[in-house]
C-alpha cells in the first residue's frame, strides 16, 4: 500500500530496481567492481499524479529515471507499466511500448539533433510509430507546437536558433507526439533561467491537465518539486530514503537526510532567513562503488546510532502513506526492541 | 476555423537546399574552386571534340617542340598546331593532357568514393556496435600497417591478366587500379568516423531517439551520419588528391595503365628525366593535378560550412 489515495491504481510499479555499472580495471580489463547507481529502489506512480524524485548530484536520480524507461538494460528488478512487465524485456521488444512512455531531457541543447529542423525533430516519433501521410504529420506537428506554445512559423528552423526555454518546449512537444501516458522529466528545468523555469513548469502542469499525463519529475530543486509534485521521493546514494505525500514530507520529514536537505532550501524572507537553522552535513557522499556497511547515510548522519553502521534499515510505513528507511523510526515506533523490530521489518517488506 | 488552420498550416517552407546554396555562395574559395572544377571537367570531357588531335600519334619529325609562349619570344622549334608543344616522340601535349585528365579524374573520383564508402561503413559499424569495435579496428590497424605500394604491386601482378581477360585491357586495368587504391586508403576515414561516432553516440539526442524507439539502422542514417558529415567531407577532398597521386605513382612504376594510355601522373613522370630542358612537360600536368585537388579541397570546405545549420545561421 504505497498509495495515499487508494481509489487510483498505479500506472508504474517499480520493485527492487537495481542498475549497476561495471568497473573494468587493470591490464586485462577485468571487472573489479560496480558502481551501484541505483540499488534496490521501489515505488509506485499513480495515474495522473506527479512523483517528484529529489536528491543531490550523483545520487542516481537520472539513472533511475532512465532505467524506468528501460534506456538501460537493468541489473535486476521489475518495472510494470500499466500492468505490463517491462523489466527484463529485450530492447527490440520494447519498441511497441515506447509510445506509452516518453522522456524530457535535462539539457535541451544536447537532446535535440543540431542537423534536424524542428519539424523533423517533433515528427520523428510519428515517423517511427505511425503511418500518417506527410500532410497529416505536418498538421500534427503544428498542433503539438501550438500545445507547447511555439510559433508555427518556426517549424523549418534548426535548434540552435532557439533559446533554452524554446528548445525545452521542442523537447516536450517531441515527448508528447505519441500521446504517452507516462513522461519522465529528467531535470527539465535545471538548465534554464529562473524566469523560464516557471514557464516550463507551468506548461508541464497545463499539459498534464490537458492530456492526463503522469510524471516522474526528477529535480534537485526542492521548491520546484514542492510546486509540481503530488508525492515526493528522496534519494540518497542509489536508494530511496523517504517517500511521502508532498505536504507531509515538507512539514514533517522523517529521515535525517531529508531534514538536512530541506533545511538547505533558501528562505526568501530575510527576517525568517536569520532564524533558519541549517543542518550542515559533514563529509562527502561515499562512492557508490563502495557504499558503507549498514545504512548508506551512516557516514554523515547527525543522528547516527550503532545499529546504523551494522544493519541496513528497511523501508517502512511510519505514517499512512509516509515511508522512510531509517532505524530511528523503528525504535520510536516499536518499543519491543531492536531484534523484534528487525524481525518484523523483514516480514513486512514495504509495498504490499 | 478550418480556414484559419488551413492558412496557418500552409506556411511555405523554403527548401533547405536553397539555404545550403546561399551559404555556399558566400564562401569565395569554394565558388572559385567549383568554377575551376567545372572548367577542368568540361576541358577533359569536351576537349577531344574541340581539339581533334590524336594523342597517341607519333610524329618523330616534330618531336621536342616548345609551347607557344616560349616560341613567341625565343628562337626555338614551335608551332601553333602544337600550342603546348610535343614530347620526345612527337606526341601532342595538349591532347595528352585532355585524354590523361579523363583517366585521372575518373580514377580519382571512383577510388575516392570507394574508399570513402568503405571507411565510413567500417567506421560507423565499429563506432556504433561495441561488439564489432575491437575486431574492426584491429583489422584497420592491420591494413594500415601493410606497406601500400608493394601490396598494390602484388595486386597488379596477380589480378591484371584475369581482369584484362574479363573486361578488356582498359576497363580491366581501371577496375584494378580503382579497387586497389580504394581498398588501401579507407583506414584514416574509418578511424576518424569511428572517433566521431563514439562521441556523438553519447549525446543526449541519441538517447532521446532510443527512447522514441528508433532502430539502430535509422539511428545511424538519421542522427549519426549527418553529424559526421564534416570529417567525411574533409577526408573526401584529401582522398581525391591522394588517389590521383597514387595512380601517378603506379603509372611511374610501370604498373598502372599501359604505356599508350596517358594519365596526368604518367605524363608527369615520363617527363621528369628531362625536366630541366623541357619544364613545361612537368608544369602542365602538375598544375592540372594540383589545381584540381586544390579546387576540390575548397569545395569540400565550402560544402562543410554550407551543410552545417549552425554556420549557415538559420
Amino acid at each position: 500500500m504505497l498509495d495515499a489515495a487508494p481509489s487510483k491504481k498505479p500506472l508504474v510499479e517499480v520493485r527492487d530496481l537495481k542498475m549497476h555499472f561495471p568497473i573494468y580495471a587493470g591490464l586485462l580489463r577485468r571487472r573489479v567492481g560496480e558502481v551501484k547507481a541505483v540499488d534496490g529502489v521501489s515505488f509506485d506512480i499513480m495515474e495522473g499524479e506527479t512523483l517528484g524524485l529529489v536528491g543531490e548530484s550523483g545520487c542516481g536520480k537520472s539513472t533511475c529515471g532512465r532505467a524506468v524507461l528501460r534506456l538501460y538494460d537493468l541489473t535486476s528488478g521489475s518495472i510494470r507499466l500499466e500492468g505490463k512487465e517491462i523489466g527484463p524485456t529485450p530492447q527490440a521488444a520494447l519498441r511497441d511500448m515506447r509510445p506509452r512512455m516518453q522522456m524530457v531531457f535535462q539539457d535541451p541543447q544536447a537532446s535535440l539533433n543540431p542537423r534536424m529542423t524542428v519539424q523533423a525533430i517533433i515528427q520523428e516519433p510519428l515517423d517511427e510509430h505511425t503511418t500518417l501521410s506527410t500532410k497529416e504529420k505536418q498538421q500534427k506537428v503544428y498542433e503539438l507546437m501550438d500545445a507547447v506554445g511555439l510559433n508555427r512559423r518556426f517549424a523549418g528552423r534548426y535548434p540552435h536558433a532557439f533559446s533554452g526555454g524554446q528548445r525545452q518546449r521542442i523537447g516536450i512537444a517531441r515527448a508528447l507526439a505519441l500521446n504517452p501516458k507516462f513522461i519522465v522529466c529528467d531535470e527539465p528545468i535545471a538548465a534554464l533561467d529562473v524566469s523560464i523555469q516557471a514557464q516550463v513548469v507551468n506548461l508541464l502542469e497545463d499539459l498534464q491537465e490537458q492530456f492526463g499525463l503522469t510524471y516522474l519529475f526528477i529535480s534537485h530543486d526542492l521548491s520546484m518539486v514542492r510546486h509540481i509534485a503530488t508525492r515526493v521521493a528522496v534519494m540518497y546514494l542509489g536508494k530511496i530514503v523517504e517517500l511521502a505525500p508532498r505536504e507531509a514530507l515538507y512539514s514533517a520529514p522523517l529521515h535525517p537526510y531529508t531534514e538536512a536537505l530541506l533545511s538547505a532550501v533558501p528562505e526568501p524572507d530575510p527576517s525568517l532567513e536569520a532564524k533558519v537553522e541549517r543542518i550542515i552535513l559533514q563529509g562527502d557522499v561515499p562512492s557508490p562503488a563502495n557504499p558503507p556497511k549498514g545504512c548508506n547515510f551512516c557516514t554523515r548522519c547527525p543522528k547516527v546510532m550503532d545499529i546504523c553502521r551494522e544493519v541496513e534499515p528497511e523501508t517502512r510505513e511510519v505514517r499512512p502513506g509516509h515511508f522512510a528507511a531509517c532505524h530511528l523510526h523503528e525504535i520510536t515506533s516499536q518499543t519491543a526492541g531492536k531484534t523484534a523490530a528487525q524481525k518484523e521489518a523483514n516480514e513486512r517488506q514495504h509495498g504490499e | 476555423m478550418t480556414e484559419t488552420t488551413q492558412s496557418q498550416s500552409t506556411i511555405p517552407v523554403r527548401n533547405q537546399w536553397w539555404d545550403v546554396w546561399d551559404q555556399f555562395k558566400t564562401h569565395r574559395g569554394a565558388v572559385i574552386g567549383g568554377a575551376f572544377l567545372i572548367f577542368i571537367t568540361l576541358f577533359v570531357l569536351l576537349g577531344p571534340y574541340l581539339w581533334q588531335v590524336d594523342a597517341q600519334k607519333l610524329d618523330i619529325r616534330n618531336k621536342d617542340m616548345r609551347p607557344f609562349y616560349i616560341g613567341l619570344f625565343a628562337d626555338v622549334k614551335w608551332s601553333w598546331s602544337r600550342p603546348l608543344g610535343t614530347d620526345h616522340l612527337g606526341r601532342d601535349i595538349m591532347a595528352n593532357l585532355i585524354q590523361g585528365g579523363q583517366i585521372s579524374m575518373a580514377v580519382g573520383w571512383t577510388a575516392m568514393i570507394l574508399s570513402l564508402f568503405l571507411g565510413t561503413l567500417i567506421g560507423v559499424l565499429a563506432g556504433f556496435f561495441k561488439r564489432l569495435d575491437g575486431i574492426l579496428m584491429r583489422f584497420t590497424d592491420l591494413v594500415l600497417s601493410l606497406p601500400l605500394l608493394p601490396i598494390l604491386l602484388v595486386m597488379m601482378l596477380l589480378f591484371r591478366d584475369p581482369l584484362r581477360a574479363a573486361f578488356g585491357p582498359e576497363t580491366g586495368i581501371f577496375i584494378l587500379i580503382v579497387s586497389g587504391i580504394g581498398i588501401t586508403s579507407w583506414m584514416h576515414t574509418a578511424r576518424i568516423v569511428r572517433g566521431d561516432i563514439l562521441a556523438i553516440k553519447e549525446r543526449e539526442f541519441v538517447l532521446a531517439a532510443r527512447s522514441i524507439g528508433t532502430p539502430p539502422r535509422r539511428m545511424i542514417t538519421r542522427h549519426l551520419l549527418p553529424n559526421v558529415m564534416s570529417p567525411i567531407m574533409v577526408s573526401a577532398t584529401l582522398g581525391l588528391a591522394s588517389a590521383i597521386i597514387t595512380e601517378s605513382a603506379l603509372s611511374f612504376l610501370g604498373l598502372g595503365f599501359p604505356s599508350d594510355f596517358p594519365t596526368w601522373g604518367k605524363i608527369l613522370f615520363d617527363s621528369v628525366d628531362r625536366m630541366a630542358a623541357f619544364p613545361e612537360r612537368v608544369i602542365w600536368p602538375g598544375l592540372c593535378i594540383s589545381l584540381t585537388v586544390l579546387s576540390v579541397n575548397y569545395i569540400g570546405d565550402g560544402l562543410r560550412d554550407a551543410l552545417d545549420p549552425r554556420i549557415r545561421g538559420l
